[in-house]
């Protein structure tokens, strides 16, 4: 009798996890680097997207996927953001490389959702940055298609390591000369270095400061390769990157 | 006896199969998930002196929502968690709430913090404005992912044949604690920022 009342509570129990199993989000597949379910990209920028992320990916083994949506299917574009990207398993598996363009014109809303991995590079504040400077701008005029041209080079600059892909504001408003200081700190830094790296023998210590460049890990990644069959390496995702709406 | 019967040979199946090993590893998701969820807890609190910092240049007539941040963040930081939390209703409990308390007094500075154009055109301002959005939707990520797997772990402690098992291998295995469904209304009022 109380293995049976068991076996009752047993089937109670699977019956609540089933329950919340059924109520997943029904993503779209993963065809490709650029998923534009809710046609907003023209065929040929949708290939020059593509493009560029793959060779991105050939180049770093991060993975950055741009990708469209009909509908939010009622979830907060924060809660389907990442489930997105864990379905998908965008990015390195167990490096979690991986990051999202998600945009939802249907309920005017867009995300950056970055891998736990690439968390420490396209930070939440450069993430926003790229929002609002690259890609709300262009939204608001009607350009689907430039803003998110845009917003993914200034992702991809931003990983690569390029300091001129998005400016973070200054942070005090001193209006006086935003040229000069930075051009005199810089002018101050690189004497700096080479009187440094004379007096070290090589003087080979200075690139590697001023050039983060591409991290050549190889191998490994996506199934990446002369024709794109793209598919995700199986990276995860926990909430990293910034939102907007337009 | 017949009964006695089918659940040995029940037993036997699920031994021969898989489910041996399920207690161990679910509970060492549920550690590690339980991790993630102090590592963005902690990486608010880290946040929190350079915001406080920042608001207080601009916003000086809003002393009292700054205390009240600043001291929920040392009630928060400062409570020692047991090692026993995730078995221990009170302690979790306890920590639960503390982080609650946090997060309901830091969601009153963001509001107040609208009132000061000054402070939400300050760059430094709006670069922790998105880290602390950022934490906030990562503590969330990290809060279901530790609800989901202790629901796993304990449906496997309780139910059959998992239950089995564990009475027979694992005797110390405790059903574990996990966060209340009212989240939503405990952080109120949001951090919302656009």
């Amino acid at each position: 009798m109380k293995s049976l009342r068991a076996l009752a509570a047993a089937l109670v129990v699977a019956g609540i996890a089933f329950g919340v199993a059924a109520a997943e989000i029904a993503f779209p597949p993963l065809t490709g680097r650029v998923v534009d379910q809710a046609h907003v990209l023209s065929a040929q920028a949708a290939e020059g997207l593509r493009a560029r992320l793959q060779a991105h990916e050939e180049a770093t083994s991060q993975q950055v996927v741009v990708a469209t949506v009909s509908s939010l299917q009622g979830q907060e574009i924060e809660d389907y953001g990442y489930q997105l990207g864990r379905a998908w398993g965008i990015g390195q598996k167990g490096k979690n490389t991986g990051a999202i363009l998600l945009v939802a014109p249907t309920e005017r809303r867009l995300r950056i959702e970055v891998g736990y991995g690439l968390e420490g590079t396209l930070t939440d504040a450069l993430s926003r940055a790229i929002i609002e400077s690259k890609i709300t701008p262009a939204f608001r005029a009607g350009q689907m298609e430039q803003g998110i041209v845009a917003g993914t080079e200034a992702m991809l600059g931003v990983l690569r390591g390029d300091p001129d892909a998005v400016k973070l504001p200054p942070r005090r408003s001193n209006q006086e000369d935003p040229g000069a200081i930075p051009f005199v700190v810089i002018l101050v830094l690189f004497a700096l270095f080479r009187f440094m790296s004379r007096n070290r023998r090589g003087g080979g210590g200075i690139w590697p400061i001023f050039l983060p460049g591409p991290t050549w890990r190889g191998g490994g990644g996506g199934r990446g390769g002369g024709f794109d069959n793209f598919g995700g390496g199986g990276g995860s995702f926990g909430g990293g990157g910034a939102s907007g709406r337009w | 006896m017949r009964f006695r019967l089918i659940a040995a040979l029940l037993m036997a199946v699920s031994l021969s199969g898989c489910g041996v090993n399920d207690v161990p590893r679910l509970d060492e998701e549920v550690k590690a998930a339980w991790s993630q969820v102090q590592n963005q807890y902690q990486r608010r609190a880290d946040l929190i002196p350079n915001l406080v910092e920042t608001v207080k240049g601009y916003a000086t007539q809003e002393q009292d929502t700054l205390v009240k941040v600043t001291e929920a963040r040392a009630k928060a930081t400062s409570m020692q968690i047991p090692k026993d939390i995730l078995e221990n209703p009170e302690a979790f409990k306890k920590f639960e709430q503390s982080q609650g308390a946090l997060s309901s007094a830091l969601g009153r500075l963001m509001v107040v913090s609208e009132k000061y154009p000054d402070l939400k055109s300050n760059q430094n301002f709006m670069a922790l404005q998105s880290q602390l959005e950022g934490t906030e939707n990562r503590i969330a990520v990290a809060r279901k992912d530790y609800v989901e797997t202790v629901q796993r772990y304990n449906v496997n402690l309780r139910s059959i044949p998992g239950r089995w098992i564990a009475a027979i291998m694992y005797p110390d295995a405790k059903v574990r604690e996990t966060f209340s469904a009212s989240e939503a209304a405990q952080e109120a009022p949001k951090v919302k920022f656009n």
